[in-house]
């Protein structure tokens, strides 16, 4: 299994909040690893630093052996990786439609109509609303138009943000499903998530992150049966 | 009373014009540009000299004070408000009217303090009659060009690749990176546009209103703003809606109450409709999904 992303002892610093302490973990192709730990952790921080948003003082993050450090932050897509980020952020005032061809913003405008129909697949509900305003969709549709739009940019790796906040639990039930049938159809996931017991039970592998540290690593399923991890993070 | 109203549509395209400068400034960068008025007036020098100095046809007049009104917005926002990025809005405030006091002070020692009077590009053109009225050419001009630039803008912004990722950037400028749209570059393109737009709306004032002189952009500047603020500020119909009502209460109040009244009107009208819709008349009641 060859590496798709590494990230090796990463600092990263809000002014003088040292919010990363030396975080590093690998992503092989066709996995799906899980983030977890508890809210202010360093989650989003790490997301989104390696998806170029925030620039690390110290530590290296390599895509598919390339350094992305020096890349600027809109050209990161580019590399083949795609960031939904927390709280779905989709354009509230631009159609369904146009969240999406926002997605796929640097490619061939031939290949969008293509990309468009899988990602339909994927999501009928998004093609029933796509002249829709986004911000008038429904928290679970705007997670799916959040989700659509990465994909757009047909990413290897799909980063997530914790794509299950705020939503009812049958919601929960059929992202989850959507990002395994993702994951089966090819792409590599790197899953961020407060929901520890429903990413654990997806994950190939996962890391447990606190206060800026990994403090513990293994398969989902080792770590679903860690009493530490019971403990702190799937209620007793 | 025809007459009236038709010029206070063509005084308020002109309002219309430069008001797009400053919403669409506003919609994407989040600042009030109050150097954007000094654009105007640069865009009026250069198309003066132009014409009186270097001879030039009034077309290629306009068009030169576009490029240089491009450039100088282009210029301004590289090094005096992008440094500022992440600074306070009160930060970028003040640099803004920094910017509007240099470029009337740089306007005072290029051009001098004695007003210049701006030529009459229009001079073998006849007044037109209708319906009993006198429409001036230069109106005419202002009525149509706004049509234009509306129409344009408005099949940009929803038509295009660019113009939809510049409202993509408008709403967050981190979701669009992520998309690969490049912020930097998305904002500059917004200060050429308005600075461009501010250039028409220059010699148009100064064909209008013949008197040119490095304070000239100020009042229409700020006028504009209202008219921009007043129509909903990061709003084009906004700009377009709150412009042309501004010009035609400015030109009413003017010939049926009183002329030096006018402006106290024109600002009395805002803080009405501000009271009763705090976002303008077509500003965004944002309703955020959490
Ligand atoms: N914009 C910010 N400015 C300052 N501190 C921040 C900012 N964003 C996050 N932090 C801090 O960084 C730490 C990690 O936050 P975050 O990465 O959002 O955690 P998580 O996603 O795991 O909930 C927290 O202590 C948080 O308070
Ligand atoms: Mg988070």
């Amino acid at each position: 299994m060859s590496t798709v992303l590494k990230v090796e002892n990463l600092h990263v610093y809000y002014g003088s909040i040292h919010a990363i302490k030396g975080v590093s973990f690998e992503v092989g192709e066709g996995e799906i690893v899980t983030l977890i730990g508890a809210n202010g952790a360093g989650k989003s921080t790490t997301l989104n630093t390696v998806g170029g948003l925030l620039k690390p003082r110290e530590g290296s993050i390599e895509f598919e052996g390339r350094s992305i450090l020096g890349v600027a932050p809109h050209k990161v897509v580019n590399e083949g990786m795609a960031l939904c980020p927390e709280g779905r952020r989709v354009f509230a005032q631009l159609s369904v439609k146009e969240n999406l061809e926002m997605g796929a913003y640097t490619r061939p405008a031939s290949e969008i109509p293509e990309t468009l129909e899988m990602v339909y697949e994927h999501f009928p509900r998004l093609k029933e609303r796509q002249s829709q305003m986004a911000g008038t969709l429904s928290g679970g549709e705007q997670q799916m138009l959040a989700m659509g739009r990465a994909l757009m940019s047909k990413p290897k790796l799909m980063m997530l943000d914790e794509p299950s906040m705020g939503l009812a639990p049958i919601l929960v039930d059929q992202i989850f499903e959507i990002i395994e049938a993702l994951n089966k159809a090819g792409t590599t996931i790197l899953l961020v998530e407060q929901n520890a017991q429903m990413a654990l039970s997806i994950a190939d592998r996962a890391y447990v992150l606190e206060t800026g540290r990994i403090v513990n690593t293994g398969t989902g399923k080792d770590l679903l049966n860690d009493d530490s991890v019971k403990k702190a993070y799937l209620g007793g | 009373m025809l007459a009236n109203l038709i010029n206070g549509i063509s005084l308020g395209s002109i309002y219309a014009i430069i008001a797009l400068g400053y919403t669409m400034v506003y919609g994407i960068a989040k600042m009030l540009n109050f150097a954007h008025g000094d654009v105007i007036m640069v865009g009026g020098y250069v198309s003066f000299c132009s014409m009186m100095y270097l001879g030039f046809p009034a077309p290629l007049a306009v068009l030169l004070a576009m490029i240089v009104c491009t450039t100088l917005g282009i210029t301004i926002e590289r090094l005096a408000y992008k440094p500022l990025r992440s600074a306070t809005s009160l930060a970028v405030l003040i640099t803004a009217i920094g910017m509007s006091y240099f470029l009337q002070n740089a306007a005072l020692i290029i051009w001098g303090a004695n007003p210049k009077a701006f030529p009459n590009m229009f001079k073998n053109i006849e007044a037109i009659e209708f319906a009993g009225a006198r429409i001036s050419p230069v109106a005419l001009v202002a009525i149509v060009a706004n049509v234009i630039i509306m129409v344009a803008l408005t099949l940009f912004t929803s038509r295009t690749k660019v113009g939809k990722a510049m409202r993509a950037v408008s709403e967050d400028k981190g979701a669009a990176t992520l998309m690969g749209i490049n912020v930097n570059f998305t904002i500059s393109l917004t200060f050429a546009i308005g600075s461009g737009l501010a250039a028409i709306a220059g010699v148009l004032l100064c064909t209008a209103y013949p008197t040119l002189m490095p304070t000239t952009g100020s009042m229409p500047g700020i006028k504009a703003f209202t008219a921009a603020v007043f129509g909903g500020i990061g709003s084009i119909p906004g700009a377009m809606i709150g412009g042309i009502l501004l010009g035609v209460i400015e030109i009413f109040a003017r010939a049926y109450i009183s002329s030096e009244l006018a402006d106290a009107i024109v600002f009395g009208v805002l803080i009405v409709v501000l009271i009763f819709r705090p976002t303008g008349l077509l500003g965004k009641q944002i309703h955020e999904k959490v």
